[in-house]
């Protein structure tokens, strides 16, 4: 598989999540790992450009495919507009939640690039946070999205 | 464990014929959920994600073919909305974005819960499930497919391939009620077709799908003849008298938007 635009080989277990694959084999942990269901969206990542759970993808389903972790958005050192907000914003406190919640944001804002409130819920109702309480999220997407129209 | 990765469906049913024992994974929503917590350790795994003819969707004269690895994402899609308004309304209540883009039609079919979501959508337009083996394809009614909770008619042998609509075009809707708006597993959910005939099917409340069925003049009676024809449990989502009075507020409600 191809992880940030690098070919990459991992020798699996062959029951292994392509999280645990991320992160125990590559040394990409950047996506978290904490509920190992689909419930919290902490280890949000690209498939073939598509928004998934990085825990509910077989790794071997990866082999061929492309997978963008939030270790790829920023570009050398210059972090990704969307990082930026939420750093700007305030919208990090453990940071638990925030690669997910930048992945996730960064997906809506390619396809969206001016979201609804609703089209923000909506796209973020994966991602749980557990100390923001969601307001300096929101800021931080309407900011990203704004200077990315800017 | 052995992990299996077919390139076409012939392929994957040449692998499912000589290792039975391989349980299919498309979305893994619900594999891999099991696969982490070791309640699921199958002998082998078939990777259905590279058999390009299990993918979208299409028309075949006057049907909609659903490929048994459709999304939800691809469900809610505009284009198909369009023919299958309650499919795309049921989708769109699926987990999260995340969950939507990898959950699959075949993969609900394949854990043939009673919660399942795309199940009361299809079964009020008697949507058909394709099964196909080494021994050829055969297709049965989705009602039958689901032959009790968590059970269904596969073979050892056979796979979902697709799951076939003639759609009816009549007004439709699904409503799911539980404790907030994302990622919630239905207490109780509800499809509604009102053509010339009415047709009700719900999810969470019975063991075995149901397709209640009235003609269009008996409106009146239909959310109680709804209500009546669950058989819903008491469990921790909600009580079995609850179910029954939701679903009968529900009913009334969609008869109301489709009738409108
Ligand atoms: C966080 C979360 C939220 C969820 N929310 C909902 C919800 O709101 N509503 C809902 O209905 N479900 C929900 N689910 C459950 C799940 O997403 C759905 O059941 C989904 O449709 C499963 O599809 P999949 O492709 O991921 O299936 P998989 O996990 O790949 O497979 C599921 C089952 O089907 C079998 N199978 C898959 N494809 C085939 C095939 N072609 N032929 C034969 N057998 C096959 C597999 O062997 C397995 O038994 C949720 C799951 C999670 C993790
Ligand atoms: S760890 Fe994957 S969704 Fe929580
Ligand atoms: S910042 Fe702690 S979980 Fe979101």
């Amino acid at each position: 598989m191809r992880v940030n635009g690098v070919e990459v080989e991992a020798d699996c277990w062959e029951g292994e999540s392509l999280l645990f694959a991320l992160r125990e084999k590559l040394g990409f942990p950047g996506a978290k790992n904490a509920c190992e269901q689909g419930e919290c969206g902490s280890c949000s990542v690209l498939l073939d450009g598509i928004l998934v759970c990085a825990c509910l993808v077989l790794a071997a389903q990866a082999d061929g495919h492309d997978v963008v972790t939030v270790e790829g958005l920023a570009e050398g050192d210059r972090l990704h507009r969307v990082q930026e907000a939420f750093l700007t914003a305030g919208a990090v406190q453990c940071g638990f939640c925030t690669p997910g919640l930048v992945v996730a944001t960064a997906d809506l804002l390619e396809r969206r690039p001016d979201p609804t409130d609703d089209e923000i819920r909506e796209a973020l109702s994966g991602n749980l946070c557990r100390c923001t309480g969601y307001a300096k999220i929101f800021d931080a997407v309407r900011m990203a999205a704004r200077d990315g129209s800017g | 464990m052995d992990i299996l990765t077919p390139l076409s469906l012939d392929e994957a049913l040449a692998l499912k014929a000589e290792r039975p024992d391989a349980q299919p994974i498309q979305g893994g929503t619900d594999v891999m959920v099991g696969m982490n917590f070791d309640r699921l350790r199958p002998p082998a795994l078939l990777n259905l994600n590279e058999v390009p003819e299990l993918r979208g969707w299409s028309r075949e004269n006057g049907t909609v073919r659903l490929g048994a690895g459709l999304t939800y994402t691809e469900a809610m899609a505009p284009d198909l909305a369009a023919v299958l308004p309650a499919l795309a309304e049921a989708a769109r209540t699926v987990g999260s974005p995340q969950i939507r883009n990898r959950g699959t039609i075949g993969g609900n079919l394949g854990t043939a819960s009673p919660a399942g979501d795309s199940l009361p959508p299809l079964l009020v337009e008697d949507a058909e499930v394709e099964c196909a083996s080494v021994r050829g394809v055969r297709r049965i009614s989705l009602g039958e497919f689901v032959t009790g909770v968590k059970r269904n008619a596969l073979a050892d042998d056979e796979l979902i391939t697709a799951v076939v609509v003639r759609p009816s075009g009549a007004p439709q809707t699904f409503m799911k009620v539980g404790p907030r708006n994302a990622m919630v597993i239905a207490v109780v959910s509800l499809a509604v077709s009102a053509g010339d005939e009415l047709r009700a099917s719900f999810g969470s409340a019975s063991p075995r799908p149901v397709v209640v069925r009235a003609p269009r003049s008996e409106a009146s009676s239909f959310p109680d003849r709804v209500a009546e024809a669950a058989s819903p449990i008491d469990d921790v989502r909600g009580t079995a008298a609850y179910r029954r009075h939701a679903l009968r507020v529900m009913a009334k409600r969609a008869l109301e938007r489709c009738l409108a």
